[in-house]
């Protein structure tokens, strides 16, 4: 295997055994970005210059979890000094002054931080393809896209352009890319990991995790983000575990539901097929596998498309012009100015969900858009705790399909579809994995989501090491 | 039923500026996944409270207490425009 | 015939909390430093940055709410009202919308008039926002500057019901509610600097009727004297519109200093619609009994209480009452001296008369002058024992002023204690008698004025120092058996 295909854990035990310098293994994973990037293009920035800062403090961080290793995070996190774009124009030349919460505590943990990667802009979107600058190719099949929001940090997992990633999930954008990459993508409980730094989409769906080639990478990215931060006033005290204490091949007795009315929709065959089948591996390694009854995801996806753009709406409005990323020229007043600048400074996509969510907060209709849609959000809370209080997991489909084509779609419902699986778990702020369990008949990767209660990160980690083991699966790389 | 003057309304509210394209545009896009939002009507939330917060949390305080505000160069450092330590904005009033 | 127009007044005041940092970050709030050194990545509404809601300003707001005498709100949330402006840097202001912390309270105010009861709608929690400068005049400017030390910092917006009836009333709430902000300590409350802000809502209705008639609101009065003025001239132009037959239109209007006049924000109304919705980035207050009691102890007795107590049970005129109330720092020093003196009033005509004018004149607060309360009672002692007269007392007591020191000292040192040894005067007396025949002879002759005469001669020989009860007695028993 090449420097660039290890994971996190196997990268620690060669150092740590002196088989490899953090050194030659920055240097592996920097060459290996020259040979692909061009072709799967995860990257807006390549970090170079903060890698080689990681680096050169390694002797003082040598005991942190992450010491040399190369990392990757989603360009909606704040990097102190380096630009934090969020794939748009509007902030193509932004540098934030300060560093995110959770880029603090890699850097804290020695990471050696490789580049910011690409997405949709501002995270909205399910394929990059947002992205105001460039796609992203999904590194199984280059004219595929990697998914999204996250795409460029899964596709550069999948790529080997980093051995793990931050993304940020707010209805699907860690998981889903994670699927169609076959990586691992966990989002947590929401309030696990700070928030602060990580540029607002909707607020109270955002939640950052981690991109890993495997799930016990994804418990040592969880020990070294999650936690509390006094600077995000949504962020839990007190619930940190040691994640890798979960890495037990044993699912014996866990409970797990298969909820039929997901499993109703309308998706894609090989998907089905290989989602049962990994359950029925689960099944067989003893865990106890009964069909449970959900309230159709289609409410949780129609509560969604209010509560995520209404929250957008607010979020993106300090994009103004007045204090930093783009202003644009053609300004007479200050109104002219910040109609200009957002007309430029947007994409479609983002203008819409601007445009929804203020239409659904206007006077008049408050009521019935966002309040309604606040009430069916409790009614689907209730629904996941209903279920857990007799069950230890829930599995579903991450994804309808496996990647799609990239341009292949430009109707945005048809788009918002491809969230329907991952939509619910956000809205009821509970964690969920998507892990690999196989491939389609085009060898693209299909996920399967993990769902766990509020602060069950930990039953979800052991049931998804349980199941790579089982499916043998993780250790297959796309070529590239 | 979401109609031309509406866009135009939440394009105003929102500070967007739509040529006539794009309100043709967001007008039907807006109204199909209005459209589709509308299947929340067929839940019944009377007697529902609604949840602003999945994990139930209160009183999240800090003290007064005063920290390190940025050197005034870093708080201007992005400014599109700026004069005499301050960020310089077009004009208020249209003429 | 015509129409009698009754008045509608109701007042939004804001008031900045004089918390050390920023409702929502750590910056300093302090007033007067350089344009944007107050600022960080949170309250410069950069990307990515989240609130934290400072303690000490909730507990302000609570005690607010307490003393206006509302009901303080056992769940409280934070919303965000949506707008833009330079000013706002994430185009949202945090405040409250439908669950404010306090609610429904009502304070007693004073007019010539009388005394009337004006309800309190809500009290509110709320960030500041920055200022905007124009570069020239806002006609021709080519740009405006902004500067982001205010922004963040905290407001407690007070919303009164509509009752007031006259400019009158409206001036004097603003003022019993300043002066309550005062004594709880948690505002400069200086209109000037901003610290304290108010804008009106006025309209006219014929005598009798019960709907209110259309409003104008009012904004842009930055003294007590403007919103006075502002409402005057403002329902005298309603009132003219009405007698007319005309219509007020629904506005907001800026009160012009140098106009004397309001003026229309001419047709640049935005469309209210602030799409208030949760802020998802803070979580509910809770406020149980316990953190309730623990503000509640925190407020001292207030102005009009105090003012009342003065009244009834200290037996002061009411004007004394009111000039001693009017500032927390006078009340308290007026009580300090009481603790060492027993007479009110004679005390209050000190405090009014001498101490206020040398206050006045250096600009001192009452505790930034060299006076002690105890020494002040301790000089008001000697003047009742004879030791100094009321004269003498005037020129230690602005040697206590100016020096720090205590009234025995200064009467010691300076030679100042009042004769009132018989023996000592006795020559004095008889050479004052000796001198003036004719005064003599008019007092023996049954003209009593003029021993007053001979008084004061020995009080100019004695430099003011002699007792002059006790030489009235001395020539009356000298001139008269």
């Amino acid at each position: 295997m090449n420097i660039y295909d290890l994971t996190i854990h196997e990268l620690k035990d060669k150092i740590a055994a002196g088989e490899m310098t953090p050194a030659e293994i920055k240097k592996a994973f920097a060459d290996r970005i020259n040979d692909v990037e061009d072709r799967v293009k995860s990257y807006i920035t390549v970090t170079d210059e903060l890698a080689e800062n990681g680096l050169a403090d390694y002797e003082n961080k040598k005991d942190g979890l992450l010491a040399g290793i190369p990392i990757a995070v989603k360009d909606n996190m704040s990097t102190d000094g380096i630009k934090t774009s969020c794939a748009s124009k509007m902030l193509k030349n932004y540098k934030p002054p300060y560093d995110a919460t959770a880029v603090k505590k890699l850097n804290e943990a020695g990471a050696v931080i490789m580049g910011k990667t690409n997405m949709d802009e501002f995270a909205m979107g399910s394929s990059t393809e947002n992205s105001a600058f460039f796609n992203t190719h999904n590194p199984w099949n280059l004219d595929r896209a990697p998914g999204g929001s996250s795409g460029g940090s899964a596709a550069a997992v999948a790529a080997g352009e980093c051995a793990a990633a931050l993304g940020s999930d707010t209805g699907g954008s860690i998981r889903q890319p994670a699927s169609y990459c076959g990586v691992v993508g966990l989002k947590p409980t929401y309030g696990m990991v700070s928030r602060y730094g990580l540029v607002a989409f909707a607020s109270s769906l955002d939640q950052i995790g981690p991109i890993t080639k495997d799930v016990e990478d994804s418990a040592i990215l969880m020990n070294v983000i999650a936690g509390h931060d006094p600077k995000d006033s949504t962020s839990i005290e007190g619930k940190k575990e040691d994640y890798t204490e979960y890495l037990k091949e044993d699912v014996s007795g866990m409970k797990i539901g298969i909820p039929e009315e997901y499993f109703n929709l309308d998706f894609d065959k090989d998907v089905k097929e290989s989602v049962l089948s990994a359950v029925e591996k689960l099944k067989e390694a003893g865990a106890e596998v009964e069909t449970v009854h959900m309230t159709d995801a289609s409410y949780a996806l129609a509560a969604y498309y209010v509560i995520a753009p209404a929250e957008a709406s607010s979020n993106l409005a300090r994009y103004d012009g007045v204090r930093y990323g783009l202003r644009s020229e053609h300004a007479a007043d200050i109104s002219e100015m910040f109609t200009n600048t957002r007309h430029e400074g947007f994409g479609d996509e983002v203008k819409r969900r601007i445009m929804i969510g203020t239409y659904a907060l206007s006077s008049g209709y408050y009521d019935a858009y966002y309040l309604k849609a606040q009430k069916v959000r409790t009614l689907i809370k209730d629904d996941f705790d209903r279920i857990f209080n007799d069950f230890d997991l829930i599995i579903t489909p991450t994804a309808p399909t496996t990647a799609i084509e990239l341009g292949s779609n430009s109707d945005p419902l048809e788009m918002y579809y491809t969230d329907i699986f991952t939509v619910p778990i956000n809205i009821a702020g509970v964690p969920a994995m998507s892990v690999p369990c196989g491939f389609d008949s085009k060898e693209m990767p299909i996920g399967l989501q993990l769902i766990g209660p509020h602060f069950g990160e930990g039953k979800i980690i052991q049931a998804a090491y349980t199941l790579e083991k089982l499916l043998d699966i993780s250790n297959k790389r796309a070529e590239l | 039923m979401i109609d031309k003057k509406d866009v135009e309304y939440a394009a105003g509210l929102a500070q967007l500026k739509l040529d006539e394209e794009e309100k043709e545009k967001y007008t039907e896009q807006i109204g199909e996944i209005l459209d589709y939002v509308d299947k929340l009507s067929e839940l019944d939330t009377d007697d529902v409270v609604p949840t602003a917060y999945t994990v139930p949390m209160k009183n999240v305080l800090r003290k007064d207490e005063v920290q390190e505000s940025l050197p005034r160069e870093k708080s201007l450092a992005n400014a599109p425009d700026k004069k005499d330590g301050q960020f310089r904005a077009p004009k208020i009033m249209s003429d | 015939m015509s129409t009698k127009y009754e008045t509608v007044i109701g007042l939004e005041v804001h008031v900045q909390l004089n918390t050390d940092s920023k409702i929502f970050c750590g910056c300093s709030t302090e007033f007067g430093k350089e344009p944007n050194e107050n600022t960080c990545p949170v309250c410069l509404g950069l990307p990515g940055t989240l609130p934290v809601l400072n303690k000490k300003a909730v507990d302000y707001a609570i005690m607010a709410g307490l003393a206006l005498n509302c009901d303080i709100a056992e769940y409280s949330k934070f919303d965000r009202k949506n707008y833009f402006y330079p000013d706002l840097p994430k185009a949202y202001q945090i405040s409250q919308f439908d669950l404010p912390v306090a609610e429904d309270g009502k304070i007693e105010i004073e007019t010539d008039e009388g005394i009337f009861n004006i309800g309190v709608t809500r009290v509110h929690l709320e960030e500041d926002a920055g200022k905007l400068i124009h570069e020239g005049s806002i006609d021709k400017s080519k740009g405006s500057l902004v500067d982001y030390n205010r922004t963040g910092v905290p407001l407690i917006e007070i919303v009164s019901e509509p009752d007031m009836r006259t400019p009158a009333q409206a001036r004097a709430y603003l003022t019993e509610l300043k002066m309550i902000m005062e004594y709880l300590e948690i505002s400069d409350c200086n209109m000037e600097e901003g610290s304290l802000r108010c804008d009106a809502n006025v309209s006219l209705r014929p005598v009798g009727q019960e709907e209110f008639g259309t409003k104008a609101e009012l904004k842009n009065m930055n003294s007590f004297s403007a919103v006075e003025k502002g409402l005057e001239y403002e329902v005298k132009r309603q009132r003219e519109i009405l007698e007319e037959g005309g219509e007020v239109v629904q506005e907001t209007r800026t009160w012009d200093e140098s106009l004397n006049k309001t003026i229309s924000m001419r047709g640049k109304e935005e469309a209210h619609d602030y799409r208030y919705f949760p802020e998802p980035d803070l979580v509910p207050l809770e406020i149980d009994e316990a953190w309730k009691e623990e503000m509640r102890k925190e407020i001292p007795e207030l102005p009009r209480e105090k003012y009342k107590r003065f009244v009834s049970e200290l037996g002061l005129p009411e004007y004394d009452a009111g000039v001693l109330t009017g500032e927390k720092d006078m009340a308290v020093f007026f009580e300090e001296v009481l603790k060492d003196y027993t007479d009110p009033k004679n005390l209050s005509n000190w405090m009014m008369g001498e101490f206020l004018r040398l206050l006045n004149e250096n600009n001192h607060s009452p505790f930034e002058s060299g006076v002690t309360p105890l020494n002040l009672a301790k000089m008001l002692k000697l003047i009742d024992q004879d030791v100094i007269s009321g004269k003498i007392a005037k020129e230690v007591f602005e040697k206590m002023y100016n020096s720090g020191n205590d009234p025995e000292t200064i009467v010691e040192s300076e030679g100042l204690k009042q004769i009132s040894d018989e023996d000592e005067l006795e020559n004095i007396v008889d050479g004052i008698i000796e001198a003036n025949p004719d005064a003599v002879e008019d007092v023996q002759s049954g003209k009593d004025r003029a021993i007053g005469f001979l008084v004061g001669q020995v009080m100019k020989e004695t430099r003011g120092k002699a007792n002059p009860g006790l030489v009235n007695q001395m020539l009356r028993d000298k001139l008269m058996d």
